[in-house]
């Protein structure tokens, strides 16, 4: 149960914030100098409202970029929500600034209409520079009806009916949809459920009889349902091996890899492209899902300072520990690393493009232009 | 057994996380900001919740809770002292608590109806949480049973609702509805993501109407506005004279009626979408039918006090249960409520379900976090009557401005835009002719806030049955009339039956006057217009996004049908008629012209966009003191400082910026200039 800490750790927060800022405006005035950044404000603006995943990722970092960074600045995370992300990021693209107070998180909902060439886009990902990035990961789960019929492969629950609530054809959740439609499962999608949230209330109410989440939500508010036996956790999206494999999630080794299922099912096949296609979408929003960007632009010094900061974060010796509780166990890229993963996650072949494009036609009648 | 288990073991967890000294000390505060609210006339929970939404970001999910709840649960106590003394209803649930309380004032009872008022409130407000206690208990199991057919019909009964809601001419009430429905579809469509209204030029229009702009735009704007207009006669009110003992021998030969009061309370917070306007209306009804004796009704009878005031602090306990059940408001400050959880604790807590499972500890702390506010509320309200009946005489002149510039705050905060404060103005405009006209804002704002999960789980029951008809026509019908369901519906019938029978004795938003036909009927044709341009946009979006289109264009077109109507009465019906209500009528009552005294709102805004908001504000405030409310320049000055100052610390403790305007284009300006 959620306990009497949901009020004691942040107590003290306000109070100190006030002390603290009246010492610090105090004597910051005129102490400002060019090398480090103390008395700056670096201000971390992510294209979502506070509820969501990316806030708390957000969040979490602020804290320990601001430890991180020469002259401890002042992180503060900014919300511009709006547009399915774009909004942000169009704000984003016509961002100068580049003294280091300026910097911008975004997510795979971001990545998506980018890659899938929405009319709303006005932002391109290679003029920015990005200096860290991070994954998640997903999990599938069944009803505990269906789940019995679940094998280590789908070929039994191809005559079932399925009802799943998505978010929309173009968002995270064409990963999962196609997931399904190449086990041959039959699954019907509600379409324009709010948040995943949504579709994991319509789970638990039964009128949705398949569900997925990304990893800090599963773990959260769906792992429970597993444990009391109302679910039956079916397959995670895996995680990319270093050689652009697919391999078990970190986060959940014993649970296997839609990889694996998808071999063993009878018509599902791990090649072609359909498969290049999944792959494709898949490594653009999970395994890449988050990245914290500085705009076109910024001088090479400052970009080398957040690129040893973050360094500096993922480098402490609690990290793994205490990002694994809030983040899940994933790696998190630094510097020119970032800058690479994020290629990669980007670079999808106009082929796997098109060919989602047609699938999202034909599959749920979406015509992107 | 296993359940009281679950609930002693959840309360005694609410009950540590209430009793924490810094728990008590937002919900304290809360209790403060509600009380002042309170007392100014006009000015209720919604306006209060909306100002306080900006604060709620980040802040822990418990002191937020406490700070809101505080706030919701004294406003119908406090709001008793602008009722008894001025005759002024201090907000829309102590209207009927002016009719009597008022003339006991007058005779120099003041005192009495006030003790006897709180006695009730405190009351009331216990009884709602006691209920709140056991109903959730009994509810539990049911409710986790919930589908989309089921929440649809929740919703659908909070809209059918505005039957009671729209006052004497039903059309307008339904037409308001309507049009609250038609502005909050505007955006992209929640399926397909086709663009209502809007287009992406407009990328503003595509996130929809935020509920902070429209609550406020529809409720304290045109308040304020209102009471600034009406300038110095708020000054008048009687003397609180001597008596507080026998309100409470009152409330005491009275302790049943004040029972049934707070149980009427409860049962009508527990309806979506009613809400507190009409609550102490049918309370009040109910005293006047239980007594015999009604000669005294209306001059001075300690009863008409008492109900009212017992149901309206006890239907803020009820008022919960849809909202943090279903996520559907029970009414309009329960939308901001949802609106502000939300912003809490990024998004942990969430209503629904959950918060009769995991979450059972919180929903337990909210309700009895409720009942100390009331005890809380009620004891200072009497300690410090003669100090809070005082405040009743500060001018409003010189809170007027200081209004203005949290909305303002408020407003921008909701999407960091300076088109916020333009849509800001935009809604509060059409706010004001909703109130001069006489059509209902409650109906209004509960359109506005249903529309979504009408529109969302009707849009999830269709799917859902078509994807069960192969399963045959009966499985089909089993989900979509499962008997909850139809239990709401015989539910919706009933109310809404016996709501058109009660609609002509409840007047929610007090007398108006009756006038001429050219203005009202102005008004209606533009509306119509508008009604006429929204069919033809949704009737013109593409067939790939139906599902975007069909909610819109049955809601519009019902809506022109009730305007349609409407058209027609105009036309038939003579001059002086109900439906050519008209508050510019109420004569002697406005000292101050219209576009003026919207003007100087407007000005603050047009200012903001060419030199940003601190250095707007700072010239506006300065002006609006000097020239509007003829202070001297030195007290200007300190009024003026103390008030950019407490928006500086306010932006610089949530890390908020402050909108910019053209200047900041041109010139890079420091915090808070920028």
């Amino acid at each position: 149960m959620p306990q009497n800490n949901k009020t004691g750790e942040n107590y003290p927060m306000l109070l100190k914030k006030i002390t603290v800022g009246i010492c610090a405006s105090v004597f910051t005035i005129g102490l400002a100098s060019a090398a480090d950044m103390s008395g700056k404000t670096v201000e971390w603006t992510i294209p979502f409202s506070e509820t969501g995943g990316s806030a708390k990722w957000a969040n979490f970092f602020a804290p320990l970029l601001s430890e991180a960074l020469p002259g401890n600045p002042t992180v503060v995370v900014k919300y511009m929500p709006g547009a399915g992300s774009t909004k942000g990021a169009n704000w984003f693209q016509r961002q100068k600034d580049g003294d280091g107070t300026v910097m911008f998180g975004s997510s795979g909902s971001t990545q998506f209409p980018y890659l899938l060439d929405d009319p709303r886009v006005r932002y391109e990902y290679n003029d920015w520079n990005a200096v860290m990035a991070s994954g998640t990961g997903g999990v599938a789960y069944l009803n505990a009806e269906d789940g019995k019929l679940f094998d280590g492969t789908a070929n039994k629950l191809k005559g079932k009916k399925f009802v799943y609530g998505n978010q929309g054809a173009t968002r995270l959740d064409l990963v999962p949809a196609l997931a399904w439609d190449m086990l041959g499962m039959d699954v019907k999608h509600v379409m324009g459920v709010k948040g995943r949230g949504g579709g994991r209330k319509m789970f638990e109410s039964g009128e949705a009889t398949i569900d997925y989440q990304t990893s800090a939500a599963y773990l959260k508010n769906s792992a429970p349902l597993v444990e009391q036996g109302k679910a039956v956790v079916m397959m995670t999206w895996g995680a990319l091996g270093d050689n652009g494999d697919i391999i078990r999630d970190p986060t959940f080794p014993d649970i296997p890899t839609f990889k694996e299922v998808c071999d063993k099912t009878d018509g599902c096949e791990t090649s072609g492209p359909r498969w290049e296609a999944w792959k494709a979408f898949f490594a653009a929003g999970f395994p890449m899902q988050k990245a914290a960007f500085l705009p076109a632009g910024t001088p090479n010094d400052v970009i080398a300072t957040f690129n040893t900061a973050f360094k500096k974060v993922v480098d402490r010796p609690d990290f793994a520990e205490i990002s694994a509780k809030r983040l899940g166990k994933y790696p998190v890229y630094t510097g020119a690393a970032a800058g690479k993963a994020l290629q990669n996650a980007l670079k999808v072949s106009p082929e796997a493009k098109q060919f989602i494009k047609n699938y999202l036609k034909e599959r749920f009648g979406v015509d992107l232009k | 057994m296993e359940l009281l288990t679950l609930a002693l073991g959840s309360l005694s967890e609410a009950w540590s996380l209430i009793l924490q000294p810094s728990t008590i000390l937002y919900l304290a505060l809360g209790v403060v900001m509600g009380i002042s609210i309170g007392v100014f006339p006009g000015l209720g929970g919604i306006a209060g919740l909306s100002l306080m939404l900006p604060f709620m970001f980040g802040l822990d999910p418990v002191f937020g809770l406490a700070l809101m709840i505080g706030l919701v649960a004294v406003v119908p106590t406090s709001d008793t002292f602008a009722s008894v003394l001025m005759g002024i209803p201090g907000s829309s649930s102590s209207q009927a608590t002016v009719l009597d309380g008022f003339p006991l004032a007058k005779k120099g009872q003041a005192a009495r109806a006030l003790s006897a008022a709180f006695t009730s409130s405190l009351f009331g407000g216990l009884v709602g949480a006691t209920f709140l206690t056991f109903f959730i208990l009994v509810a539990r199991p049911i409710v986790l049973m919930f589908q989309s057919p089921e929440l649809l019909m929740v919703a659908v009964f909070g809209v059918s609702m505005v039957g009671i809601l729209a006052g004497r001419v039903a059309l307008k009430g339904l037409a308001a509805a309507g049009l609250g429905m038609m502005i909050a579809m505007i955006g992209e469509g929640p399926f397909n993501g086709q663009p209502r209204l809007t287009s992406y030029d407009y990328p503003y229009f595509l996130d929809g109407l935020q509920l902070v702009i429209v609550g406020l735009g529809i409720f304290a704007i045109p308040e304020v506005v209102a009471l600034l207009r009406k300038g110095a006669s708020i000054n008048q009110r009687e003397r609180l004279g001597a008596g507080w003992m026998d309100g409470i021998r009152d409330w005491w030969v009275n302790k049943w009626l004040s029972v049934r009061g707070s149980l009427i309370g409860v049962a009508v917070g527990v309806i979506p979408g009613l809400g507190g306007s009409v609550v102490d209306w049918i309370a009040y009804g109910h005293a006047v039918q239980t007594t015999k004796k009604k000669t005294e009704f209306g001059s001075g009878e300690i009863r008409g006090v008492i109900a009212p005031e017992s149901a309206n602090n006890a239907k803020e306990g009820g008022g919960l249960v849809p909202t943090l059940l279903f996520g559907i408001p029970g009414s309009g400050s329960m939308a901001i409520f949802i609106g502000a959880l939300a912003l809490l604790g990024q998004g942990e807590l969430e209503p629904g379900q959950k918060m009769l499972t995991e979450d059972l500890d919180i929903t337990y702390a909210i309700v009895w976090m409720l009942a100390l506010a009331n005890v809380l509320g009620t004891i200072l309200c009497i300690a410090l009557s003669n100090p809070i009946a005082r405040l009743t005489n500060i001018r409003f002149v010189l809170i007027a401005p200081f209004v203005f510039m949290i909305v303002s705050f408020a407003a921008f905060q909701s999407g960091q835009n300076l088109l916020d404060l333009a849509a800001l103005m935009g809604i509060g405009l059409i706010g004001i002719l909703l109130r001069r006209f006489d059509w209902s804002r409650p109906a209004f704002l509960i359109g506005f806030v249903l529309a979504q999960p009408v529109e969302q789980y009707s849009n999830n029951a269709y799917q859902i049955s078509t994807f069960r008809i192969d399963q045959g026509l009966q499985a089909v019908f089993e989900y979509l009339f499962s008997p909850i369901v139809l239990v709401l519906i015989v539910i919706t019938v009933l109310s809404v039956l016996v709501g058109i029978r009660q609609a002509k004795n409840i007047q929610a938003e007090g007398a108006v006057p009756s006038g001429r036909k050219r203005a009202p009927f102005l008004f209606l044709s533009s509306l119509t217009v508008f009604t006429v341009w929204f069919m033809i946009e949704m009737y013109s979006i593409p067939d790939y996004a139906w599902v975007d289109a069909v909610f819109p264009v049955v809601i519009s077109t019902f809506t022109f049908g009730c305007l349609l109507g409407l058209l027609a009465l105009m036309i038939l019906k003579p001059e002086q008629d109900l439906i050519f209500a008209d508050r510019e009528l109420e004569i002697g009552e406005y000292q101050h012209p219209f576009w003026r005294t919207l003007g100087w709102f407007a000005g603050l805004l047009v200012l903001t966009s060419l030199i940003g908001f601190i250095l707007a504000l700072a010239i506006f405030l300065l002006c609006f003191f000097i020239i509007r409310a003829q202070e001297s320049i030195s007290r200007s000055l300190v009024f003026s400082v103390s008030g950019i100052g407490f928006m500086l610390f306010m932006g610089w403790l949530l890390n908020r910026d402050f909108p910019p305007g053209l200047l900041q284009d041109f010139m890079n300006l420091p915090w808070p200039l920028t």
